[in-house]
């Protein structure tokens, strides 16, 4: 991907979500993302694919800064979001992290009732009172097709769920607080094939509202549920295009060998 | 549990349903055109062709798409594979019908050889093998698919019988020669359409029990002229 010039899939309606240009990110000494430039664009799911290594997570994060929290850490580029630049100095993390919501691997509930995981990104806002909560907990549940499962134990601990009704409350939680962009790692890696369905269904429906940005290995999973997949290797984007592009015609011979399961 | 792809599979399937009707009604009127020596008709069915044509192009994009993204297996494989089968046979069902259109406008500037009996016969053969064979991809009927490829036979023995007799015209009235020969391509035609009937049928059994009967003894098929 030569110089600062974007990838960008064929031309969307909307002006991109995240634009991403000339990102370097290093842990310590080593860099683990090369001159990365892309647009995400909005109310689109993008997926993230490549080898185990090659910097899929480390840019997912990069979005809401959850580097930061990683020691030694070192970021050059732009990252902006809605054209806002997030490493503006007097740019609020918090309110960064709650427009752009993280899904993770592990569906990781808190070990509190199924309503205050939902609840909980709101009353850290502040909110308290009890209508307003139970509205935005029904609409997110119901949001992450949730609710019918568990609307008469909302009060139960939520590590009573099955592994796919955990992922999806955690979805509910992203969801809760009204994010931009929602960012998911390998959401499925844990979850049998239903489960997986189900999530897959609810990312299709969640795009009408939400920017969505999802890693993951499942060549199948990323070629169903997104509009445009960006296929990464050894921290380079190697090639970004339509889904339909690069999973039947893509023009990078290393894209090609990774979708058809050759490479290495 | 309902995916938010099937409405592609629904697209998809509305799209052969769409093809079978169109190439079905092409032959239709290829035939009226040839026996009511109707030039507008005939023009209007060569002028057509393209619809079937690129009909199969946007069906063929369809399963490609559908197979590369939507990863289907079991029947919905075996659904996409025949149904991208099925509307090659019924492309060349249009050919056939666009070939038909053309005979007939030839044919319309001359007397008729003689009255048309047997090629409209055969022909309605032909349109309702046509017409079962889509219908037991509607209603994955194999038990009706099965019927369809026994009455090949039935065109099958029209055809040669038509073949010799237009064979003896052409023996003892040299000046009926162009005629015949139009007459001859016309009820190859014909068998060509029921022969590609028999295929979508074919594949309809294998779409409704996976079970490949084409090129078996199963259905003994009728000998070639
Ligand atoms: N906290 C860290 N400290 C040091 N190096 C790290 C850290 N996190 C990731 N890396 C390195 O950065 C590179 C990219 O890692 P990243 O986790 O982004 O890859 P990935 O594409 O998400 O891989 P996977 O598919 O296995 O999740 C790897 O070489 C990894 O070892
Ligand atoms: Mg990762």
């Amino acid at each position: 991907m030569p110089g600062r010039e974007a990838a960008r899939p064929a031309a969307t309606a909307l002006p991109p979500k995240i634009r991403v240009r000339g990102l370097d990110l290093f842990y310590g000494a080593k860099q683990a993302l090369h001159a990365v430039a892309l647009d995400i664009a909005e109310k689109k799911v993008t997926a993230f694919i490549g080898p185990s290594g090659c910097g899929k997570s480390t840019l997912l994060r990069c979005f809401n800064r959850m580097n930061d929290l990683v020691d030694g850490v070192r970021i050059r580029g732009e990252v902006l979001l809605g054209g806002q630049d997030i490493h503006a100095p007097n740019l609020d993390v918090i309110e960064l992290r709650k427009r752009v919501g993280m899904v993770f691997q592990k569906s990781n509930p808190f070990p509190k009732s199924i309503y205050e995981n939902v609840a909980y990104g709101l009353r850290v806002a502040g909110v308290s009172q009890k209508a307003a909560l139970d509205g935005v907990v029904e609409k997110s549940l119901r949001g992450a097709a949730l609710w019918d499962e568990v609307k008469d134990r909302l009060h139960e601990s939520a590590l009573g769920l099955s592994g796919g009704q955990q992922q999806r409350l955690c979805i509910a939680r992203a969801v809760a607080v009204e994010p931009d962009v929602i960012l998911m790692d390998e959401p499925c890696s844990a979850l049998d094939p239903i489960a997986t369905a189900k999530v897959e269904e609810l990312i299709h429906e969640l795009k009408k509202q939400f920017t969505i940005v999802i890693v993951t290995h499942n060549m199948q999973q990323a070629a169903r549920c997104s509009d445009q997949t960006a296929f990464f290797y050894l921290g380079k984007l190697i090639e970004y295009a339509e889904t339909r592009t690069i999973f039947m015609n893509p023009a990078n011979a290393q894209t090609e060998a990774y979708v058809s399961g050759r490479f290495g | 549990m309902k995916r938010f792809f099937d409405a592609e599979l629904e697209t998809f399937r509305s799209h052969l349903i769409l093809m079978g009707e169109t190439s079905f009604r092409q032959v239709r009127d290829a035939i009226k055109a040839l026996v009511e020596a109707n030039i507008a008709l005939a023009d209007r069915v060569i002028a057509a062709d393209d619809e079937v044509d690129q009909l199969e192009i946007k069906i063929d994009d369809e399963a490609i798409r559908y197979m590369n993204l939507r990863s289907p297996i079991a029947t919905e494989l075996r659904f996409v594979i025949v149904g991208m089968k099925a509307s090659h046979d019924l492309e060349r069902v249009g050919d056939e019908a666009s070939n038909i259109a053309k005979r007939a406008v030839k044919l319309a500037a001359e007397p008729p050889l003689k009255p048309y009996v047997d090629i409209p016969r055969m022909a309605a053969i032909a349109l309702e093998m046509l017409r079962d064979a889509l219908d037991c991809f509607l209603h994955l009927d194999a038990d009706k698919a099965i019927a369809v490829i026994k009455r090949d036979s039935e065109v099958d023995a029209i055809n040669r019988q038509l073949y010799r007799e237009l064979t003896s015209f052409m023996i003892e009235k040299p000046e009926t020669i162009s005629r015949a020969l139009e007459l001859m391509f016309i009820s190859k035609s014909i068998e060509r359409i029921a022969d590609h009937a028999t295929n979508i049928a074919e594949e309809m059994v294998f779409l409704a029990q996976a079970r490949d009967i084409r090129h078996t003894d199963e259905l003994k098929k009728s000998e070639p002229i």
